[in-house]
C-alpha cells in the first residue's frame, strides 16, 4: 500500500472521530456517534498492519506478538464493560483511561529507547511531555478508580505540608524532563517516569467527592494530549488529529462539568497546591433526628398533590430504579402530580440518574432538570430523596468554607415535607454533615432504597 | 512532516474539538467523556508500530505491553460507551 492511500485512509479515520464526536453530543445521534467512532477506530487499527513501517514490507515484525498482545487485551476490555454494573461504569472509564494514558506513555519510551542517540531535540521532547503526562494520567486514574470503588477513602487526602511535597515533586519531574533532554540516556528516562507516577498520585489524592469525575474527565483530556505528542514522535497524522480532537474536546467538557457542579475549574485543577486542611464540621456528636416507618411515608404520599423524587447514588447502589418506577406509577394512577428532579452530577457522574431511570423506562417528560424543578419545591407536598445526599445540602448555598459551598442545589428544603431514604446517617460522598436531616419537616427513613421503596409501595396498596 | 504543517493540523484540531462539544446537556456529559476516552485508545495504532520495529527484547516488551492496554482502553471504551447510551433506548416511545 502507499504512503498516500495509507494517509487518506488515516484522514478519514480522522473524519470519523469528528463526527462521532459531534453525534456524541445529541441524544438523537449518540449511539450512532459512538459506532461510528468504533468504525474509524477499527478502520485505523486494520490499515496499519498493511503500512507500518516506510521501510519493510508485508508482514509486520513480531506479527505474532502483536496479535497476541491484542487478544489479550480483547479478552480483558470486552467481557469488564460488558459485565460491569451500571454503578460501576464510573471507574470502569477512569481506568480505561488510565490504560490508555500508560500506553501512550509506553508507545514514547519505546520509541526513545529505537531512536537512541539519532532522536531530534524535538522529538525527545515531545517523548519527554508524553512520558511525563501519560504517567500521571495512568496513576492518577488508578486513585480516581480506587476513590470510586471505595476501596479507599472518598474524602480529600491532605497530608501535612502536603502542598509543598506536591510543588517539589513537580519541580523534580520538570528538572528531571530536563535532564532527558539535555544527557539522552535510559535511566533518567525511567527515573522521569517514576516520579510523574508519584505525581499524579499526589496530584489526585487531595481531591475529594464531587470532583473526582471532573479530575476523571481532565485525565482524559492529559491522555489525548499525550496521544498527540506521540503521532508527532510516530510521524503518524492520525494520531495528532485524534489525540489534539480528544485533548480539546475533553478540556471544554471538563469545564461544562465543573461549570454543572459550580466548582471553578483553576480551583480543582490546583486544589492540590492550595489544600488546606477542611472545618472539621460534623463531629459526630448526636442530634435528634426523626425517623419514620414505610405506612407513615405512604400516607403522607397519599394525601399529597405534588410529589418530586430526587435519586442519587443510593438509588443505583440498590438497583433500585424499577421499584422507583412502580411506586411513581402508582402515584400517578391515584392523581398525584409526580416529577423526577434530577440533579446534573446526581450518582458519581454527570447524567448517571438519567441513564439509570431511563433503563427503568420512566418517560422522559416525567425527568426535570434541576433549573426546571427548584422553582416549584414551593409548591411540593413531598419531597422524596433516595440516596442523594450533597445535592440536596443547603450547607452549599448557606456555609461558605464548606467543600461543596457554591455547587448548584436542588433545593429540596422549600418543600413541605421531605423523606430521606437512607442506608445510615453517614454523610455523602463529600463528607460533609446535611443539616436537612435533622430538620423537623424532614422524615428519614432507613435501610436499603429498593427494600424501603417495596415496603413503601404495599403500605401505599393497602391504604 | 513540515513543521509548520503539523503546528496548523494541531490547530484546527483543536478547534473542530471545541466546537463539537461546546454546546452539550449535562445528561450526554458521561457518554460523551466515555466516547472520547475510547477514541484516544487509537494509540493502539502507535503502539503497533513501535512494535513492528522494536529490535531489542526489552522494546518489544513494553510495546507488547503497549498493545495490550490501548486495546483494552480502545475496545473496551467504545463497548462501555455503547452500554450507557443502549440505556436511553426506552425514551423513544
Amino acid at each position: 500500500m502507499n504512503r498516500t492511500l495509507y494517509d487518506l485512509i488515516g484522514l478519514a479515520a480522522g473524519v470519523a472521530f469528528i463526527l462521532a464526536l459531534k453525534g456524541l453530543s445529541h441524544p438523537k445521534t449518540a449511539r450512532r456517534g459512538n459506532l461510528i467512532g468504533a468504525f474509524g477506530a477499527s478502520l485505523a487499527t486494520l490499515v496499519v498492519f498493511f503500512y507500518a513501517n516506510p521501510d519493510s514490507s508485508l508482514p509486520l515484525n513480531n506479527l505474532g506478538w502483536i496479535l497476541g498482545a491484542m487478544v489479550v487485551g480483547l479478552a480483558v476490555g470486552v467481557p469488564a464493560a460488558r459485565k460491569v454494573q451500571m454503578t460501576q461504569m464510573p471507574q470502569l472509564v477512569a481506568l480505561f483511561n488510565g490504560v490508555g494514558g500508560g500506553a501512550a506513555a509506553l508507545v514514547a519510551i519505546v520509541e526513545y529507547l529505537h531512536l537512541g542517540v539519532e532522536a531530534t531535540t524535538a522529538e525527545v521532547i515531545f517523548t519527554v511531555f508524553t512520558v511525563i503526562v501519560g504517567c500521571v494520567s495512568f496513576s492518577g486514574s488508578v486513585i480516581t478508580f480506587l476513590k470510586l470503588q471505595e476501596l479507599m477513602t472518598t474524602r480529600p487526602v491532605i497530608f501535612p505540608a502536603g502542598r509543598f511535597i506536591i510543588a517539589a515533586t513537580l519541580a523534580s519531574v520538570i528538572g528531571v524532563g530536563g535532564w532527558v533532554v539535555t544527557a539522552l540516556g535510559t535511566t533518567p528516562l525511567l527515573v522521569l517516569a517514576a516520579l510523574s507516577l508519584l505525581f499524579g498520585v499526589l496530584f489526585v489524592l487531595p481531591v475529594g467527592g464531587a470532583d473526582v469525575p471532573i479530575v476523571i474527565s481532565l485525565l482524559n483530556a492529559f491522555t489525548g494530549l499525550t496521544v498527540a505528542a506521540s503521532g508527532y514522535v510516530l510521524d503518524s497524522v492520525l494520531l495528532i488529529i485524534a489525540g489534539t480532537l480528544v485533548g480539546a474536546s475533553g478540556t471544554i467538557l471538563t469545564r461544562l462539568m465543573a461549570e454543572a457542579m459550580g466548582r471553578s475549574l483553576f480551583g480543582t485543577l490546583f486544589g492540590a497546591f492550595t489544600a488546606k486542611p477542611q472545618d472539621a464540621s460534623g463531629t459526630g456528636e448526636e442530634r435528634p433526628v426523626r425517623s419514620g416507618s414505610p405506612d407513615d411515608v405512604a400516607i403522607l404520599l397519599n394525601y399529597a398533590r405534588r410529589v418530586v423524587i430526587v435519586p442519587g447514588f443510593g438509588l443505583a447502589v440498590a438497583q433500585a430504579q424499577h421499584t422507583v418506577r412502580e411506586l411513581a406509577d402508582m402515584m400517578i394512577a391515584k392523581g398525584i402530580d409526580v416529577a423526577y428532579g434530577i440533579h446534573p452530577v446526581a450518582g458519581r457522574m454527570p447524567g448517571h440518574m438519567n441513564v439509570l431511570l431511563a433503563e427503568a423506562n420512566v418517560p422522559y417528560e416525567q425527568l426535570a432538570e434541576m433549573d426546571e424543578v427548584n422553582p416549584t419545591f414551593g409548591q411540593t407536598d413531598v419531597a422524596i430523596v433516595i440516596g442523594a445526599n450533597d445535592v440536596v445540602n443547603p450547607a452549599a448555598q448557606t456555609s461558605p468554607g464548606c467543600p461543596i459551598y457554591g455547587m448548584p442545589i436542588l433545593e429540596v428544603n422549600q418543600a413541605a415535607n421531605i423523606i430521606f431514604l437512607k442506608r445510615s446517617m453517614r454523610p455523602g460522598f463529600a463528607g460533609i454533615e446535611n443539616e436537612l436531616l435533622y430538620d423537623p419537616k424532614t422524615m428519614l427513613l432507613f435501610g436499603d432504597a429498593k427494600a424501603s421503596l417495596t415496603k413503601v409501595v404495599s403500605a401505599l396498596k393497602a391504604l | 512532516m513540515e513543521p509548520m504543517a503539523i503546528v496548523s493540523i494541531f490547530v484546527l484540531a483543536v478547534f473542530v474539538g471545541f466546537e463539537v462539544v461546546s454546546k452539550v446537556s449535562s445528561t450526554l456529559h458521561t457518554p460523551l467523556m466515555s466516547g472520547a476516552n475510547a477514541i484516544h485508545g487509537v494509540i493502539l495504532v502507535g503502539a503497533i508500530i513501535v512494535a513492528d520495529h522494536s529490535s531489542t527484547n526489552l522494546e518489544l516488551g513494553l510495546a507488547v505491553a503497549a498493545i495490550v492496554l490501548a486495546t483494552i482502553n480502545m475496545v473496551g471504551g467504545f463497548v462501555v460507551t455503547d452500554r450507557m447510551l443502549e440505556m436511553f433506548k426506552g425514551n423513544k416511545k
